[in-house]
């Protein structure tokens, strides 16, 4: 008897009940898939996010700030060139144009005597660089391995605001936005855990962020919450970030430019040019929520119930997230 | 969002279209629910003795064919020296045997499997006999005609009179006796009833018993509704007892001799018989062999395609294993059905074997690969390498565990060895770009459910369910339509999220 409650007591510790978690309004994977991505993202509209290269291409017709282009190599006989091409260049970024899951991202930092430094201290030689650049062409970290080409872009010059809360890396602010609205942020600062990379689920600490301010609500690393970045020490609730208002407005207008109801957005603070718009991600992951400390539904349904939403311009829609999805407002009611 | 009304209607179809198909092929083929049944049947075997006499043969015996009660499974006769025929005409099936120059004893042989099956199927009705009036002499015409009559007065039916008749033939003892004198009690019987309008017709049943050799056949009257319809009962001419006995065979009912022997003398038949427990599979598969076209059945293929079909139909549920372990627990598999494929080669490796010889593969795979990777080769090429290279490892292995006396360790050549490349290519790229944990968490998830989708593709009740109603496929359907519109959170899920209930207190 007494072993068998152990277990029982065991398994109530580790799993949370279902109705507890409806109750917080917790979105789950297949909710996801059929209630929000299968209705509100258009199959059609897919390739405008899966593929950068067509992203970059509708950025830059909609004004939407992104990382400068340095080129692009289609054809496996161009990878020759890529030295030509990186001439002079000190850090940079190579993508393949149709990667899924930030995979076949390989970051420059700079380049020494050693060869070409990456994000995470190792040393790589322009050979290195073009193999991977073939693995690229070849398909191999694209989906369904299909052929695909190779974005090489300027390396963004990070806000020194965040150099204490990042170990190596780009810490990216995702917002999650919904029909235009912008719903749930969280930044992902990069650790030594997850090799520099902000992967969530590779070990990057993801800071929940409050919409109406931009200040951090509480982070979590690897689904549990933590206080303390845990390379450099800083009190992760202290992080405030700028420009908030510049970044929720880009990330609506990425909205604006994909026409994808359920969007995640990733973006990067530039020292020089202020918010950029790194990615775009058409089945945005479900960690947010655990960073936030809030479930994604009350949020979502809010939204879905509103009746004026259409005549809304994306300002406008900016101020209802901040006035209605703040923390301050949530606490009060 | 647009209303779940069809959805649900289709879900519903499938389910009530697989139950029906699936309850069909119980109720009108009489496939078992439980696998390991078996079936009756009966192996007969007739002997045929006569004396030749040193011209031309021709023996000829009746044969039975599929009836009410028995299906013919199969025939075969032992005759050397014989030519040899089967007959189907007015006179029912019959095997001939014809010899042109013969002397002395002769014994012939003929062998036939029945099969106890109350579900048979046989392929024609048999016709009632011509009416034919015979003229008998006196005094035995008004005996008989008294015995008649007094029937008649008591009957209201074909049947009640053939059945009333027997009585009075068993009543009036005398009269009886004189008429047996001119000629048996059964053709008497036949006679009356003729005479009356009634088609009837002496039979040749068989009575079987396990073991019994030398067994005689038995004289019964078969007495129709009447001359247009096919419906007719048995009648025990001794005791007047209607109605077939289970274990009666018929043996010949179609108004023609047992046997006939032209060119021989003392001619006689006589019958030994053993009863068979058959699984029913085996049974079933000689039972449909010659009517592919009338039933859509897999036991009509060549056995071989039948072994094949097994494992095919076992293929959907190993994917709904898939869709249940992704969408209600939520785990990851490196490659969808990547498991299901894994799974179906446990099968035909046992399990512990096949899951040491994958992890041997995809381990010794991926070192190799690591040295691969520092070559810089394209992507295509590099696959090329790593299928080759599995195929040298299965070689190897194979003949390493030969030679160490391990049989077992030969079946690992049923593992597709594209899908083994693919996986190793997989996991050493997973390696090199999120660590050896997600690794082992993907490979983990990816055997976990290939050993889950084994367990149940190798159930021996899901085995025989699969194959033997393909209804049930329908029914696997209606569930993988209703698991891909589940809106609920995953198991895995509420471990993940666990830490959001405790934010609000």
């Amino acid at each position: 008897m007494t072993a068998q409650a152990g277990w029982l007591n065991r398994i109530r510790e580790r799993y949370a009940h279902p109705g507890k978690l409806h109750k917080a309004g917790v979105l789950g994977m297949n909710r996801r898939n059929i209630s929000y991505i299968s209705p509100y993202n258009p199959r059609s509209l897919f390739p405008l996010v899966d593929d950068k290269l067509k992203t970059k291409e509708l950025a830059l017709e909609h004004d939407v700030n992104v990382p400068e282009l340095i080129g692009v190599i289609t054809e496996q006989h161009s990878v020759n060139d890529l030295g030509e091409m990186l001439a002079g260049r000190d850090g940079f970024c190579i993508k393949p144009a149709n990667g899924s899951g930030g995979r076949g991202i390989m970051v420059i930092t700079r380049s020494d005597q050693e060869g070409y430094r990456r994000s995470n201290g190792q040393h790589i030689q322009l050979g290195g660089l073009q193999r991977h650049v073939s693995n690229i062409l070849a398909g191999l970290f694209s989906l369904g391995g299909k052929p695909d080409s190779a974005i090489i872009e300027d390396l963004i010059h990070f806000d020194d605001t965040f150099s204490q809360f990042s170990y190596e890396g780009v810490p990216d602010t995702r917002v999650i936005v919904f029909q235009g609205f912008p719903v749930m942020a969280m930044m992902r600062l990069s650790t030594s855990a997850s090799n520099g990379k902000a992967n969530l689920h590779q070990g990057a600490v993801g800071v929940g962020l409050d919409i109406g301010s931009g200040r951090a609500l509480r982070a979590v690393q690897f689904d549990k919450p933590v206080l303390l970045h845990p390379d450099t020490g800083v009190n992760l609730l202290s992080l405030q970030i700028p420009h908030w208002d510049d970044l929720l407005n880009l990330a609506v207008d990425c909205y604006e430019m994909t026409g994808l109801g359920y969007l995640g957005t990733d973006i990067v603070l530039d020292r020089f040019k202020g918010p950029i718009m790194l990615e775009l991600n058409a089945r945005p992951g479900l960690t947010i929520q655990i960073a936030n400390g809030h479930g994604l539904l009350p949020r979502l349904r809010q939204i879905e119930a509103l009746s004026k939403k259409h005549k809304m311009n994306a300002a406008q829609r900016v101020a209802y997230a901040r006035e209605h999805f703040s923390e301050s407002t949530i606490q009060g009611v | 969002m647009a209303s779940r009304a069809p959805f649900y209607a289709l879900v519903l179809l499938l389910l009530i279209a697989g139950i029906a198909l699936t309850m069909h092929r119980h109720l009108a083929y009489d496939i078992p629910w439980l696998p390991g049944e078996t079936r009756t049947s009966w192996s007969i075997e007739a002997k045929v003795d006569f004396d030749a006499e040193g011209e031309e043969v021709i023996a000829s015996l009746a044969i039975p064919g599929t009836q009410p009660g028995f299906t013919k499974l199969n025939q075969q006769t032992a005759s050397p020296g014989f030519g040899l025929s089967y007959e189907s005409g007015d006179q029912g099936p019959r095997v001939e045997w014809s010899k042109r120059q013969v002397e002395g004893a002769q014994s012939l042989y003929y062998k036939v499997d029945m099969l106890a099956d109350p579900y048979a199927i046989p392929p024609d009705p048999i016709k009632p006999p011509q009416l034919r009036t015979q003229v008998e002499k006196e005094p035995y015409a008004t005996a008989a005609r008294q015995l008649l009559q007094a029937a008649t007065s008591r009957s209201a039916s074909p049947h009640t009179l053939a059945r009333e008749l027997i009585v009075e033939f068993n009543n009036q003892k005398q009269t009886a006796e004189l008429l047996s004198q001119v000629k048996p009690r059964l053709e008497w019987l036949t006679g009356l009833l003729q005479q009356s309008g009634i088609a009837a017709r002496p039979v040749h049943g068989l009575y079987l018993e396990d073991g019994r050799r030398r067994q005689e056949l038995t004289r019964y009257l078969q007495v129709y509704d009447d001359q247009d319809s096919d419906e007719y009962a048995l009648f025990n001419p001794e005791t007047g007892k209607q109605g077939k006995p289970d274990n009666m065979l018929l043996w010949q009912y179609y108004s023609a001799p047992v046997l006939e022997v032209i060119g021989g003398s003392n001619s006689s038949v006589s019958f030994s018989m053993i009863l068979q427990e058959q699984p029913f599979n085996v049974a079933l598969s000689q039972k449909f062999e010659d009517e592919a076209l009338l039933n859509f059945s897999l036991y009509s293929l060549p056995v071989e395609e039948q072994a094949i079909f097994k494992n095919i139909l076992l293929i959907p549920v190993g994917v709904l294993m898939v869709v249940l372990l992704r969408i209600l627990v939520g785990i990851r598999t490196s490659g969808t059905f990547m498991p299901v494929l894994i799974a179906l080669a446990f099968i035909q490796t046992s399990l512990m074997t096949g899951l040491i010889g994958f992890l041997l593969i995809v381990g010794v795979g991926l070192m190799i690969r690591s040295y691969l990777s520092s070559l810089n080769l394209l992507l295509v090429a590099r696959i090329s390498a790593v299928i080759i290279i599995v195929i040298g490892m299965i070689a190897i292995f194979s003949i390493m565990a030969y030679k160490v006396g391990l049989t077992e360790g030969m079946k690992i050549t049923f593992f597709p060895m594209i899908i083994l490349a693919w996986t190793i290519e997989r996991m050493s790229i997973l390696w090199e770009e999120e660590g050896a944990r997600e690794v082992m968490l993907r490979g983990g998830g990816s055997l976990l459910v290939a050993v889950v989708a084994y367990l149940a593709m190798n159930n021996e009740l899901i085995r025989h369910l699969t194959f033997n109603f393909l209804g049930i496929q329908l029914i696997l359907m209606a569930m993988v339509l209703v698991a891909g519109s589940y809106t609920g959170y995953r198991l895995l899920e509420l471990k993940r999220f666990k830490p959001l209930t405790e934010v609000d207190k």
